[in-house]
């Protein structure tokens, strides 16, 4: 199988779709002829032309809403913010439009749109633009949110958030986009939302770990099986709806729980997964679940400060010995 | 100084098993330690070095009290010493009379080791300096004991004391590997072996031979448990029964009690006697079973005492076997044929039949199958047992003949649910089919 | 003020194109508004139609008064009273498959663009058979098959909306248009300015139709606009603009005849600004102490049901006993609504569940 980056991965996906279905478009700042703030959308204009591959003034509120527009008329966008940080100037339309149409409708107005680009912590760019706002998406019904963590992921998932009739959150990684990995070409090659991945299998613990904090939590789990601890990583890949019976499933045989994840720990996915596991599993627990989240401060800019703002493999494997009692 | 036994205020160091600078590993024994039981083997909480013995061979301390440090080898400790130089009472043979609960002090060897874990990320990390101290343990005094909700299950279904545990958790948090240890330190310890706890348990009074009713404790009603209580009452009436049956496969037993009889004819040992020792052995496993419905608690007996169904010219009378948990087949086999030939005499004292904590009727020797026996209150269930006979059974793919007994338990609902008269029985049933058990507790 | 902004104002000073009925652009207060309606062009069949309508309609939010006051209705209730003119005559410059996506104060717009009035009435009971099968209320009627594709709550939400769909119409090459109101207050809202701003630049056909009528809740114009007239605004995107009589129903209904050819054949956009008023208040729930009783009156001699039977009977297209003939036909039909909301069932409790997702994943 050919090895690609994750953003090669993501512009196979795009470029697919585009291919496969003529009511999909691509629209957003600089997806066209810049070729991509973060060159996902390289060579997509030239291919599919000025009608389907749209360069956007920065307007993300209008453009989101737009995109919703031509949703409830029947076309499948693909809105691309530069990063997720500007998809707040868009909320409104993602909440209030996107995921609440079909209901408020009676279920005449699917919207099938994807909303995608980089999210969670970047480097040194500091606090308005490096911050993981999934948890503020994965809490509203109506809306579906991806996090994918490896290429072929990537490719699999936003083939099927694409081909999805509801309104889709895809948060990309930024530091993962040169992540390279085995990733099918097959242009069928999709992977269903709402259906987690146990990325490596153990029995002492179990860490739930999404997007950046994969690479982490399996760097971790390395190092922890030289101590004799076997860790069972697991990936949700889909935030919303979360697959919580794998992560359940798991917990049962484990006892232990370490959710990792880089945003901030109040009211965050990490919170949501822990009341779940409590209430599912509570029986099966040998230790408080216990989360490894990003500091709860904004992202500062030096160096340093920016390196102990998000977690790293020594705080995963740290919560992992804590709850194991290690 | 941890607490090792249920009812220790203190102990005295008989041993140091380690010295200073050894190596420590979780789960290794480093002191011996006298208690007001027994020299019992203390294990390490956590990995490092023994880095300071702060009580000799010979001394006593009072729970809770630090008797070293374990660490890092260049950790710094002088501020501990400092502290614990503090904290030791002045007279450390003087019975600890604090407010807090001795068995909320968790071993203090798991408090110094703390800042050793933080220390145990992987070196070659540059940014593990940032990882925190875990927060120290929470100590408790609202005298609860602290458990896992998993470690809590495997304990009710393992039949583990939970009283006779120390937790290695924060806080003495008794935890899984806990619990795992109970049961695996158990002789029994096969795959399909059943867990045997103590199938004799010490007389608190210290007194062997006469045997007075069984003591127990008496624990509230949970909110649940009455519920279940009421709802079942008002179904099924004052005592609701349900019945549970198994057939057991006797041929080991048979030759077992074949094999006695040879060698002792005039101990003329039954089936039923060994049905009484191997119920009894089964009941300590499941204290549950061995309780009784009371108006607000639930009684939990520390001792099988089995009641034996009797028939008389005047009818059903059941003699109790006190404390058949601690008693030999022997013993069982000669005490039954007494009580019974006194019971049909009519010569038994009220405090000789009355007082069971379970029963068990044997119509086996009027050749029936099976059949149900109504509790006698307030005891919480009776053996219903029928024939041994031989009869054709699968094994191996293959239909053999074996000498098979079934055997009926009913339950009170109010005080034994299913699942858990369902674990009693399974433990009686292997107990049962593999007799030579009871010559390992 | 730049001289393009000048330069446009005299554009929109100048009675734009041939059109009669357009007001003068006003410099700055209130516009100076002309009593004559546009000559007459339409069929009489066309002309009783939209009568009907703006009676119906008036009619309609009558009841609807009535009803919520007896509790029959919940949430917020925007009634259209006074502005019924905007709605109809823009409408009813429409093609069938053409767009309509408004706000919240849309009963009116609904009615006129195809959505029976007892789907209406019920769903504003909260019956299942509403047009949103009574999950959206008052603000959120949608009938796809009608191409009404919506009220929408939050002020301005709509705009990007519609320029989405005068975008998908483009996209398939198709020449339908879409009709996009909003209040004024909405123009304040960035959602405005960043769609008309793609609109013209993308040359979208969506036409925004903004309904002045004067009061963003209880905040006046005046204490709420920097440049209170809206039309002019248009030219910060190099687009078509109208101001236009809101009251006259003839003069909306040219304006957006000719907004509409713009749209269709050169897929233009175009802004109209209709000044109109609404006699009640904001919402059921408001006693509009914010004007005067005065004012409101002044108004309503210029009411559009008003100015339009004066005009069709000017024109001996419309007599006495036909007006009382369409009012009891109305009367009836606005009984009809209120029955059918009346009988129509509740929704049923699974429909709690349902329609969340279009492709529910069970987890």
């Amino acid at each position: 199988m050919p090895v690609t980056t994750m953003r090669d991965a993501l512009n196979q996906a795009l470029r697919e779709e585009l291919a496969r279905d003529a009511n999909v478009f691509l629209m957003g700042e600089e997806v066209a002829e810049y070729q991509g703030a973060y060159k996902v959308t390289r060579g997509l204009l030239e291919e599919f032309g000025p009608k389907r591959v749209i360069d956007t003034p920065i307007t993300e509120l209008g453009f989101a809403g737009l995109g919703v527009g031509a949703a409830m008329a029947g076309l499948r966008p693909i809105v691309e913010f530069m990063t997720f940080n500007f998809s707040i100037l868009a909320i409104d339309q993602i909440i209030n439009s996107a995921a609440k149409m079909l209901y408020m409708s009676g279920g005449q107005f699917p919207i099938p749109i994807v909303f995608r680009g980089p999210g969670g912590s970047a480097y040194q760019v500091s606090s308005q633009h490096s911050q993981a706002i999934e948890s503020w998406y994965a809490y509203f019904p109506g809306l579906k949110v991806v996090m994918p963590s490896t290429p072929a992921d990537a490719k699999g998932l936003l083939k099927s958030a694409v081909r999805d009739d509801d309104p889709v959150i895809f948060i990309e990684q930024e530091r993962l986009y040169g992540l390279k990995g085995e990733v099918p070409e097959n242009d069928d090659f999709v992977i269903p939302l709402g259906v987690a991945e146990v990325k490596r299998e153990g029995t002492d613990a179990t860490i739930v770990a999404r997007s950046w904090m994969l690479p982490v939590a399996m760097k971790a789990a390395e190092e922890l099986a030289k101590d004799g601890v076997s860790c069972e990583v697991i990936d949700p890949r889909t935030i919303r709806p979360l697959d919580i019976n794998t992560i359940v499933e798991s917990v049962k045989k484990t006892n232990r729980v370490v959710i990792a994840e880089e945003s901030h720990p109040f009211c965050g996915v990490g919170a949501e997964i822990s009341a779940a596991i409590s209430e599912r599993a509570f029986d099966y627990l040998d230790a408080p679940v216990k989360r490894v989240s990003g500091v709860d401060v904004p992202m500062p800019y030096a160096k340093n400060l920016e390196r102990r703002a998000i977690p790293d493999v020594a705080e995963v494997i740290a919560a992992v010995r804590a709850v194991s009692y290690l | 100084m941890p607490k090792l036994s249920p009812t220790m205020e203190e102990g005295q160091l008989s041993r140091w098993l380690k010295k200073e600078g050894d190596k420590i590993s979780m789960g290794e024994p480093i002191a011996e330690i006298d208690t007001d039981k027994a020299t019992m083997e203390m294990q390490a909480l956590s990995n490092g070095v023994l880095r300071k013995i702060l009580i000799n061979e010979g001394e006593s301390a009072p729970l809770g009290q630090p008797i070293a440090i374990i660490g890092e080898p260049d950790e710094d400790i002088s501020e501990l010493l400092k502290a614990t130089a503090e904290k030791a009472p002045a007279a450390p043979a003087s019975p600890a009379k604090e407010d807090q609960s001795p068995a909320e002090e968790s071993a203090p060897a798991t408090k110094e080791s703390e800042p050793a874990k933080a220390a145990a990320v992987p070196p070659d990390d540059p940014a593990s300096p940032k990882v925190p101290a875990p927060a120290a343990p929470p100590s408790r005094d609202d005298g609860r004991q602290l458990i896992s909700p998993i470690a809590a299950r495997m304990a009710a279904e393992g039949g583990v004391n939970l009283k006779s545990l120390q937790g290695s958790g924060p806080g003495g948090r008794i935890v899984k590997r806990d619990i795992e240890a109970a049961m695996t330190a158990k002789p029994a310890s096969g795959s399909t072996a059943p867990r045997l706890r103590a199938a004799r348990v010490p007389r608190s009074d210290g007194k062997g031979v006469v045997y007075g009713p069984s003591g127990y404790r008496d624990e509230p009603l949970t909110q649940m448990r009455r519920t279940i209580a009421q709802r079942l009452v008002t179904s099924l009436g004052p005592v609701p029964h349900f019945f549970l049956t198994s057939e057991i496969d006797m041929d080991r037993a048979a030759d077992m009690r074949t094999a006695i009889n040879e060698l002792y004819p005039d101990l003329k040992l039954s089936i039923n006697d060994i049905v009484i020792k191997v119920a009894a052995a089964a009941l300590i496993q499941h204290p549950q079973v061995n309780a009784s419905f009371q108006e607000n608690t639930i009684r939990y007996y520390e001792h099988a005492d089995i009641g034996v169904a009797v028939a008389t010219e005047n009818g059903l009378i059941t003699p109790v076997v006190r404390g058949a948990d601690e008693k030999s087949l022997m013993e069982i086999a000669g005490e039954v044929r007494e009580l019974a030939e006194r019971a049909r005499a009519r010569k038994l004292k009220p405090e000789e039949y009355t007082g069971a904590t379970f029963s068990i009727s044997n119509l086996g020797m009027f050749g029936l199958d099976e059949f149900t026996a109504v509790i006698n209150p307030p005891e919480g269930a009776i053996l219903a047992v029928g024939a041994m006979m031989p009869r054709p059974v699968a094994r191996d793919r293959e239909i053999a003949i074996r000498q098979t007994m079934r055997v009926t338990m009913s339950c009170d609902h109010r005080v034994i649910d299913g699942a858990v008269g369902a674990q009693f029985l399974g433990t009686f049933k292997q107990i049962m089919e593999n007799p030579l058990y009871l010559f390992l507790v | 003020m730049s001289s393009q902004l000048t330069e446009r104002r005299e554009k929109l000073s100048t009675p734009a194109g041939n059109a009669a009925g357009v007001l003068e652009a006003p410099a700055d207060g209130e516009p100076e508004i002309r009593k004559s309606s546009p000559a007459i062009q339409e069929d009489r069949e066309t002309l009783l139609k939209i009568f009907h309508q703006m009676l119906l309609i008036r009619r309609f939010e009558e009841k609807c008064a009535e009803s919520y006051s007896l509790g029959k209705i919940g949430g917020f209730c925007h009634l259209y009273i006074g502005q019924e003119a905007v709605g109809v005559g823009s409408i009813s410059a429409l093609r069938d498959d053409d767009y309509v996506i408004t706000s919240y104060r849309e009963h009116g717009q609904a009615i006129a663009k195809g959505i029976l009035p007892e789907a209406v009435m019920a769903e504003l009971y909260g019956k299942a058979g509403g047009c949103s099968k009574g999950k959206g209320g008052s603000m959120h009627l949608f009938d796809k098959s009608v191409n009404f594709m919506g009220g929408h709550g939050i002020v301005g939400g709509q705009i990007p909306l519609g320029t989405g769909l005068a975008f998908a119409s483009k996209y398939r090459e198709s020449d339908q248009v879409t009709l996009c109101f909003f209040g004024e207050a909405a123009v304040n809202q960035g959602a405005f300015h960043e769609s008309l701003n793609m609109a013209q630049l993308w040359k979208l056909p969506c036409i925004y139709i903004c309904e002045n009528n004067q009061y963003g809740m209880g905040t006046s114009l005046a204490r709420a606009m920097s440049l209170q007239n809206v039309a002019e605004k248009a030219s910060a995107y190099s687009m078509e603009s109208e101001f236009v009589d809101g009251m006259d129903v003839l003069a909306m209904r040219r304006a957006t005849q000719r907004a509409i050819k713009r749209a269709r054949e050169n897929y233009l956009p175009t802004l109209i600004e209709a000044r109109t008023y609404r006699y009640m208040g904001h919402s059921m729930s408001d006693p509009g102490n914010y004007r005067t009783r005065a004012e409101i009156e002044k108004y309503q001699e210029r009411d559009p049901i008003k100015i339009f039977t004066a005009t069709l009977k000017e024109s001996s297209i419309l007599t006495d006993k036909d007006i009382a003939d369409i009012e009891a036909r109305v009367k009836e039909e606005v009984e009809r609504a209120v029955r059918f909301a009346e009988e129509s069932p509740e929704p049923d409790p699974s429909e709690l569940y349902a329609n969340v997702y279009a492709n529910p994943i069970e987890n």
